[in-house]
């Protein structure tokens, strides 16, 4: 009986020694590990932001858009060939350019109107995000918005009175795949339709599809670099010779502006132009050197309410 | 025999004293950092809070993406280019405070709270008062801090360093119910 009872005050001894043990854990880490625990199994996923920096990689469009109630002021600017010669001061002689304004009416929703040099074009966008990449638990892997524009030029041609509204204008659908893969490299693909109420002649395809990939790589959390690539399946356009168009940029972003300084071979800033009329070539020094401006206005404030995320 | 029972029961209930917790997963952070060139502000509703009354122990956790802007550019500036939240998701506290908080009698206790706030992947230690209010049996906790970006390795690039604040004040609150 009392051997037995020396044993059990042994066993009350180590029991009360592994409950004090275990009540004396680092218990601010047990408190944070908890916290941490429930974040996340309450977190859900989160759309995946910043794929691009600006609304276009150079000239291509990026699934990009303004914010609900954000107003973009976008010029673009180029200059003229670069083999067009020292009396033209390599091209920067000339500029052409277009003005564009884009409104974000949703989140998911954005138009936009332009005006450009050449031809003194006038057009006006859609875009429209379809699915937005999320993070997480990867549920969706890209983003995709679908693009669309009209564009109106209103050149005088009096040697071509026949040349009515309708054969001024010409209409573009994109759709806009993007990843973001990581925090450094993001690429798009972009499948496009063009249709050109008027071609040049007979033998020139007035419905013409386009193929374009872009990336970007950033250097650092404010600047990146940008490719192009345009692909205009071949055997479309035969009146004239026309070229892919390859661009390259250097993304600067400062606040609410973003600066894209570029080289391409094409001069026509929006999509009916140089998806399908692009004249530079590369090979022979047709290039443009020109640059990006887009300033961020914001008009509608959000109200800070129940946050999502 | 007996002795060794009553002292076990004994430490049981002091354990189950231990046990205060309050928890809640809305508790709210906001930040100002407004100057006279920018109006700077972001709140994030959805932060994880649990305080142990008994150890006087408390921790907080958040994510930075929960951080709503009323500029959804300033927002997305804010995850992609200085707090990094892809890298480093969440802001956290945990930490202890000193002074006594009665839980079954309603009233107001101020308290010092010190501890760990981890930012961007920074650790630092703080030392602030807070007040933690009892009223009935809910503990509401509010607290305001001064901290610079700098401090947490936050890069403000020299072109924007005068629109931000140098010291980005934040404020704290909590209702907490009992877990």
């Amino acid at each position: 009986m009392k051997i037995l009872s020396v044993q059990l005050k042994r066993r009350v001894i180590i029991g009360l020694g592994l409950l004090i043990l275990v009540t004396r854990l680092p218990a601010q880490d047990n408190l944070l590990k908890v916290l941490d625990d429930s974040l996340k199994t309450g977190a859900g996923h989160s759309h995946v932001t910043g794929t691009f920096k600006a609304t276009r990689i150079v000239n291509l469009q990026t699934v990009e858009a303004p914010a609900r109630g954000d107003l973009n002021f976008t010029i673009q600017h180029r200059f003229g060939q670069l083999n067009s010669g020292s009396y033209n001061f390599f091209g920067l002689d000339n500029a052409t350019l277009r003005l564009g304004l884009d409104y974000g009416l949703s989140d998911r929703l954005a138009i936009g109107v332009g005006r450009s040099t050449v031809d003194k074009t006038f057009d006006g966008n859609v875009k429209y995000k379809l699915l937005r990449q999320t993070d997480g638990s990867e549920r969706m892997p890209v983003t995709v918005a679908g693009f669309g524009s009209v564009s109106y030029y209103t050149i005088r041609s009096p040697d071509k009175t026949y040349l009515d509204a309708t054969y001024r204008t010409a209409y573009v659908g994109q759709l806009l795949i993007a990843r973001k893969f990581n925090r450094i490299f993001s690429a798009e693909i972009v499948p496009s339709y063009l249709h050109y109420n008027l071609v040049p002649s007979a033998v020139d395809k007035n419905d013409e599809f386009a193929v374009s990939a872009g990336g970007r790589i950033k250097i650092t959390h404010r600047m990146s670099l940008n490719v192009e690539y345009n692909y205009l399946l071949p055997n479309q356009v035969q009146s004239e010779k026309v070229y892919n168009s390859f661009s390259a940029g250097w993304d600067i972003e400062t606040g609410g502006h973003v600066f894209q300084l570029i080289v391409t071979n094409s001069q026509g800033l929006i999509e009916s132009q140089y998806l399908g009329r692009t004249m530079g070539n590369w090979g022979d020094g047709g290039i443009y050197f020109g640059f990006n401006i887009s300033r961020n206005f914001n008009l509608v404030k959000r109200t800070v309410r129940k946050s999502v995320y | 025999m007996n002795k060794y029972i009553i002292f076990i029961a004994l430490i049981f209930c002091a354990g189950s004293s231990y046990g205060q917790l309050y928890y809640s997963r809305t508790g709210s952070i906001g930040f100002y950092a407004s100057t006279p060139l920018e109006d700077i502000k972001a709140e994030n509703n959805q932060v994880y809070v649990l305080i142990d009354i008994g150890k006087r122990e408390l921790a907080f956790s958040s994510l930075l993406k929960g951080f709503i802007f009323p500029k959804e550019l300033m927002q997305e500036h804010f995850n992609e280019n200085y707090v990094e939240s892809d890298k480093f998701p969440k802001a956290t506290f945990t930490g202890n405070f000193t002074g006594s908080v009665d839980v079954k009698k309603d009233g107001s206790y101020p308290v010092q709270v010190k501890g760990e706030l981890t930012l961007h992947n920074v650790v630092k230690m703080v030392e602030l008062p807070a007040m933690l209010e009892v009223k009935g049996g809910m503990i509401m906790a509010t607290a305001h801090l001064m901290v610079k970006p700098e401090d947490f390795q936050i890069n403000i690039p020299s072109v924007v360093r005068n629109k931000i604040a140098r010291e980005v004040s934040i404020n704290v609150n909590a209702n907490c119910s009992p877990k």
